[in-house]
């Protein structure tokens, strides 16, 4: 028999995404926010933090590969990665694919969160068994406050910009990662989607914070369905490499790393924004 | 003594009770529950504007409390450990003043230190009284004033036996306490009274592990900033004294100044403040207490800034110190605290409390976050990665004692002339000077204006303080007694 039962993601007060569930998995409230997962027909399991939905089984992958192979075929040498939010496993599911990464660090504030992925969404999770990665439960802002030229690559895997990771989203952050990275190194951060007024927003600020930072800051995009406007941007930052003049193409696809939406082909594609996103980029540099 | 317990809020409770008898309004205020403002509603909310309401029989009325608000000023009186408490609705500032005109005639004598806040000065100019300055010590390194050494006190005390009241910072804006029981005894024994500035003690009266609070410590009256740590309005405190037979003549002289049309806002939030750290206190200040040793840790382990605790407390200038207080030294990342307080807001959208040459101070109170405090640290760390430097060429805080030619009153109502700021040496001010944030004034109506004073101003205007005070609001001129120089 077929439930009634939708779960509505509220993307602008006016504008909701509504989603049929068959079942409510789990609900919980750790120290730091309510987690929910929910499962249902169209998008699998649905990993829901105080009432927004973070990831779907069905559209993850455009996520997580897009935070992750952009800047592994650019940098041509990462040995040490650091994951910043991410306790889903998404982001280092993808990282564990190259050999050449010597260690990952993912840093996640909640471990209730870390736990109930584990058990609910273990194809994503299991990758934080692997031998090379540390798990250190701690707030990322205190985490990289005291560290200095360790990383090649950082991933900012931080949710939205008003709840727990806030911390995330902020200047003081994006100068300690500046400085947390070695002195070629790249930082790779979500960007929000550029449609909604409020997001927009958002994403002028951020990226007017990160240019701060970094010498080099360029913007990219995603289509990610289950995510407001659908329409998605990441940031690119780093302090030596360009990501189009420096992509090792023919390297990176000797790896054979499979992807489902990442090819060096759609690489080059992704840093050419809408006329509007441009503009709205270029406001603030 | 009202027999109702600490889980109520009279005040709160009467609004209720106001807002479901749904009340046809005719009389003040015209906005009649909002409908005549809508964009006022559409800023503040219908709740808000709902019970900004006048005084009437059901809500009693400030001026001359006899129901809720006498029983809302009984159960904070409790709460406090004092023989009556009033509601306040013109800030501390109004408190202050209400303390000293209570006391003080013309000509009378008041103790004081130099560093009170500008409302206890206004006070002096407002009814006559002349203040004998007990100066502070000064923490040299750290660049900021201190508390009242006990045999300073003592000796203003002998050499001015006329003097009515001694008055006390507990603690400063910094958290510094002076032996406050010790001066009441001394004070006391000189049959004068002893008044307490507790702007920036509320806690006190609630925390554990935390400075004497002026009630306990026998002190006669003591002005409570409830807005400040205990989480009410802006604008709203509480007035404590410590003998039930003063209450009359205080409230006469409260309502000299204090509005008759009383914010029904600012009153609830007293009430409800109040129920708040009677019943959670203890609690809530210790967590404030655990968050601030935690930031303190935090921003010494970066290196060049020292966030001071309770290791700077030496028995006399410091009897003891506020923990709840954040204070950072900031010169030895070549940095002025008003520096990394305007680069902490332009660059990273946070602000702070104040920053003065030497050091800035973040409040810390019941409604922190961990988080958020690691973005004040983070930041620190950020402040001091790109923007330190020498500390060559670095001013610290000099404590200037004054030098007290006329009393503020007859400096500030005397003829005056407006004078370029350099050609002011040696002339008396009629005016105040002073960094606001912390209003502790630089100068004062009354005091002769030395060469120190000028280098002083220029250099804190050239940092950036926001200095306040003077008709000419630029400070490049002051006013001073005309004609002849004293």
């Amino acid at each position: 028999m077929e439930m009634d039962m939708w779960f509505s993601d509220e993307h602008t007060p006016d504008v909701s995404l509504r989603i049929r569930i068959d079942k409510q998995l789990f609900s919980g409230e750790s120290e730091y926010q309510r987690i929910d997962v929910l499962d249902s027909r169209e998008f699998g399991k649905i990993l829901v933090v105080d009432g927004d939905l973070m990831i779907t089984e069905k559209d993850e992958f455009i996520y997580h590969e897009m935070m992750t192979h952009v800047p592994m075929a650019v940098h041509p040498a990462v040995r040490r990665v650091l994951v910043i939010g991410g306790g889903d496993g998404g982001v280092v599911r993808e990282l564990i694919k190259y050999d050449e990464i010597e260690s990952i660090d993912c840093v996640e504030i909640d471990p209730l969160l870390i736990k109930v992925c584990a058990k609910y969404l273990p194809e994503l999770a299991c990758s934080l068994n692997d031998d090379r990665v540390s798990v250190i439960i701690e707030d990322g802002l205190k985490f990289i406050r005291s560290r200095s030229d360790e990383y090649d690559l950082i991933i900012i895997d931080s949710p939205n910009p008003f709840g727990a990771g806030e911390g995330l989203f902020t200047k003081e952050f994006y100068g300690n990662c500046y400085n947390a990275l070695h002195e070629d190194g790249i930082m790779i951060n979500q960007h929000e989607s550029p449609f909604y007024q409020e997001e927009a927003f958002q994403c002028q600020r951020m990226h007017k914070r990160i240019l701060d930072s970094f010498p080099i800051s360029r913007i990219y995009q995603a289509h990610i369905p289950s995510y407001p406007s659908g329409h998605w941007l990441f940031g690119f930052a780093s302090k030596k490499y360009h990501p189009i003049d420096d992509l090792n193409d023919a390297e990176w696809k000797m790896k054979g790393i499979r992807t489902r939406y990442y090819l060096p082909r759609i690489h080059k594609g992704v840093f050419a924004l809408p006329a509007y996103v441009e503009e709205l980029v270029k406001d603030v540099e | 003594m009202t027999d109702l317990s600490q889980d109520r809020a009279p005040i709160y409770e009467a609004l209720e009770r106001f807002r479901r008898m749904r009340v046809v309004p005719f009389d003040v205020p015209g906005h009649k529950h909002g409908r005549g403002n809508p964009e006022l509603v559409e800023l503040l909310g219908s709740r808000c504007v709902g019970i900004d309401v006048n005084s009437m029989k059901p809500l009693d009325n400030l001026c001359h409390p006899i129901s809720v608000i006498r029983e809302s000023e009984e159960l904070a009186a409790q709460a406090f450990g004092a023989a009556h408490a009033f509601l306040m609705v013109g800030g501390t500032t109004s408190c202050v003043q209400s303390m000293i005109l209570s006391v003080c005639k013309r000509g009378d004598k008041i103790i004081l230190p130099r560093n009170v806040h500008r409302s206890a000065i206004n006070a002096l100019v407002l009814c006559g009284a002349k203040p004998v300055y007990v100066n502070p010590e000064v923490d040299t390194e750290l660049g900021i004033s201190l508390g009242m050494k006990l045999n300073q006190v003592k000796k203003a005390i002998e050499e001015n036996p006329d003097a009515v009241a001694v008055f006390v910072n507990n603690p400063t804006y910094y958290g510094i306490c002076s032996d406050l029981k010790s001066i009441v005894q001394i004070a006391h024994g000189a049959g004068m009274k002893v008044l307490a500035d507790e702007a920036h003690g509320t806690h006190f009266y609630f925390g554990d592990n935390l400075p004497i609070c002026a009630m306990k410590a026998g002190a006669d009256m003591s002005s409570v900033s409830m807005h400040k740590s205990g989480g009410s309005l802006t604008q709203s405190s509480f007035l404590l004294i410590n003998n039930a037979e003063d209450e009359g003549y205080v409230r006469q002289i409260i309502n000299l100044t204090q509005t008759t049309s009383a914010s029904y806002l600012l009153l609830s939030s007293l009430d409800i403040s109040r129920r708040n750290l009677a019943l959670r206190g203890k609690e809530e200040f210790a967590r404030v207490t655990e968050l601030a040793d935690y930031a303190r840790d935090e921003i010494n382990k970066i290196g060049g800034y020292t966030a001071f605790g309770r290791e700077i407390v030496n028995g006399e200038s410091i009897f003891d110190f506020d923990v709840t207080k954040l204070s950072v030294h900031t010169l030895n990342i070549g940095l002025a605290g008003i520096e990394v307080y305007d680069i902490l807001r332009d660059e990273y959208d946070i602000q702070i409390e104040f920053g003065d040459l030497g050091n800035c101070l973040a409040y810390l109170s019941i409604g922190d976050r961990k988080q958020d405090v690691e973005r004040l640290v983070s930041a620190f760390a950020e402040v001091k990665r790109r923007f330190s430097k020498g500390r060559a060429g670095m001013l610290t805080q000099e404590y200037i004692p004054p030098k007290v030619v006329l009393t503020p009153q007859a400096s500030f109502y005397a003829d005056k002339e407006e004078l370029e700021l350099d050609k002011t040496v040696g002339r008396v001010c009629t005016e105040f000077v002073m960094c606001y944030p912390p209003g502790i004034p630089i100068l004062a109506p009354g005091e002769e204006i030395t060469p120190d004073i000028i280098d002083y101003i220029k250099y804190a205007k050239e940092k950036g303080c926001s200095m306040t005070g003077p008709e000419d609001p630029r400070i490049e001129k002051l006013n001073v007694i005309a004609g002849t120089i004293y």
